[in-house]
């Protein structure tokens, strides 16, 4: 007896997917990467070799705003500068200090020694916005943001956001201010479908992961708020106590594209943060491409 | 009252006795997410806005039997990372970590070699994150963070049921003259079922007369 037809009036029946397969998320597993690849034609092909090639990130001041980074890890070497920023009281915006903990978590030290590995010669400054025992608040990530963006750094590692909407205008503000001044801010999309920012603005490059293991690999999205998938799953990254871990997220994919945003603006002194975000969508796999 | 919709949690919590059906729910979930990723433990850590520490709200596995109620204080290890940063986060051979297994080992007993935590977020808080220790299921992929964010969406309604849960209850404890009629009321139509029907019709009548 033939069994009844699941999909009877309606055109073919839909495709198999397993359960994991339509659920809206901001990341990019293999099965899906046809799906954004760039399809856009563009006038004259631009290689990895043009974007950074020969480039060490030499000049490029990289700030990374997190946990702190421990300062004597061989894989992070030496910091340009490590401080501590905290909310400031009244009219004072942030208040500063000298970093004398490292990191407190091992997060900072993850992001900062994948900067390092892409980027060997980069100047990496941490700003640490998380206190002891991991008291971040929104108002200190702001106060950390206002700080960097003001320091100009070239490039800001921000593999944090908030979820607090009171916090949006002035992050936006932040944000287009880091645009118009040259300062590339490098923001981890959240894993899940969660409202947060910085990393939804136009004016930042926005990361989520793919699960390839090529550091230098990058996918373009066509269908934002994510703009650029990189490096983000099983990455071997150093930790706290001078320790190695095996990593994944999107809080270590951001640092693979900050580090070529490093490689990037040392090689082209004076580009503009949208340039490089352009950049990085040139030389992000393509649909004609075997391996996509 | 002090909280828009109290009143009526209050009611229901009387009524429904709701913290511990929510407790079952966050157990299922921990349970389901456990044997999804044929993990050695799943917990989902409260974190309590007084002082940040994060409390064992539900365990399935690895110390299921003695580690509810337990607290870790503020910044100890991923889970504290997670709850504040709001980032899942997934590590494997973290027991090569000397300090996370210290941590570890002092507050749970048991070193995990790979953790996956996700934070529970409802609105725009972290209520606590879900931990997966020591998963089964194969090398990490992304769509294992995609069903960790499908557990963790459930958990956090769960989480946020039981808080809204516990409040009513610091609530009816903290204005039983406000509150005490009402709560017996419920209460007696929880009773014999013959002056239930009676109590109904009462209180629709009631309820005419409010308008």
């Amino acid at each position: 007896m033939t069994p009844p037809d699941p999909h009877p009036a309606d055109g073919p029946a839909p495709e198999e997917t397993s359960p994991a397969e339509d659920i809206p998320a901001w990341s990019l597993p293999r099965s899906a990467e046809a799906r954004v690849a760039e399809r856009t034609v563009w006038p004259s092909a631009l290689t990895p070799e043009q974007a950074w090639g020969g480039s060490d990130g030499a000049g490029v001041r990289v700030c990374i705003l997190d946990s702190g980074v421990q300062p004597d890890h061989p894989d992070v070497g030496p910091l340009a500068e490590a401080l501590v920023v905290t909310a400031g009281e009244g009219a004072e915006p942030y208040r500063v200090r000298p970093d004398e903990e490292g990191d407190l978590c091992g997060h900072g030290t993850a992001c900062a020694g994948i900067v390092r590995s892409i980027a060997p010669a980069c100047a990496i400054s941490s700003v640490r916005v998380l206190g002891e025992g991991f008291t971040g608040t929104g108002a200190d990530l702001i106060a950390g943001l206002r700080f960097a963006v003001e320091a100009g750094y070239d490039v800001i590692n921000m593999s944090l956001s908030t979820t607090h909407a009171r916090f949006v205008p002035t992050l936006h503000e932040l944000a287009d201010r880091a645009y118009f001044q040259r300062t590339v801010l490098v923001a981890s999309a959240h894993n899940m479908p969660v409202d947060s920012w910085p990393w939804r603005f136009a004016s930042v490059i926005s990361v989520g992961s793919h699960e390839r293991p090529d550091p230098h690999c990058l996918f373009a999205n066509g269908q934002p708020p994510v703009e650029i998938f990189a490096r983000g799953v099983d990455v071997e990254a150093p930790w706290m106590g001078g320790r190695w871990m095996r990593a994944s997220g999107n809080s270590f994919a951001t640092p693979h594209v900050s580090g070529l945003c490093a490689l990037i603006i040392s090689k082209h002194p004076g580009i503009r943060p949208g340039q490089v975000k352009a950049m990085l969508a040139l030389v992000a796999q393509r649909e004609d491409e075997d391996d996509v | 009252m002090s909280e828009p919709g109290a009143f009526q949690s209050a009611v229901a919590h009387a009524v429904l006795g709701a913290e511990a059906g929510h407790a079952d729910l966050l157990a299922a979930t921990v349970r389901l997410a456990r044997a999804t990723f044929r993990a050695r433990a799943a917990s989902v850590f409260l974190v309590d806005p007084t002082d940040g520490a994060l409390v064992f709200a539900a365990v399935a596995g690895e110390g299921e039997r003695d580690l509810l109620g337990r607290r870790v204080p503020r910044g100890t290890g991923v889970a504290g990372w997670v709850a504040a940063s709001g980032q899942p986060l997934v590590l494997d051979h973290v027991s090569q970590d000397p300090r996370f297994s210290r941590e570890a080992a002092e507050s749970t007993g048991y070193v995990p070699d790979a953790i996956m935590a996700v934070p529970l977020t409802r609105a725009e808080t972290v209520l606590g994150t879900l931990q997966v220790l020591d998963r089964a299921s194969g090398p990490f992929t992304l769509k294992d963070m995609d069903l960790l964010g499908l557990f963790a969406s459930q958990a956090a309604v769960a989480l946020d049921l039981t808080l809204r849960a516990r409040r009513a209850e610091a609530l009816l404890a903290g204005q039983p003259d406000e509150l005490v009629g009402l709560v017996k009321l419920a209460a007696a139509l929880d009773g014999d079922p013959e002056r239930r029907v009676a109590g109904l019709r009462l209180v629709d009548a009631l309820g005419d007369l409010l308008g």
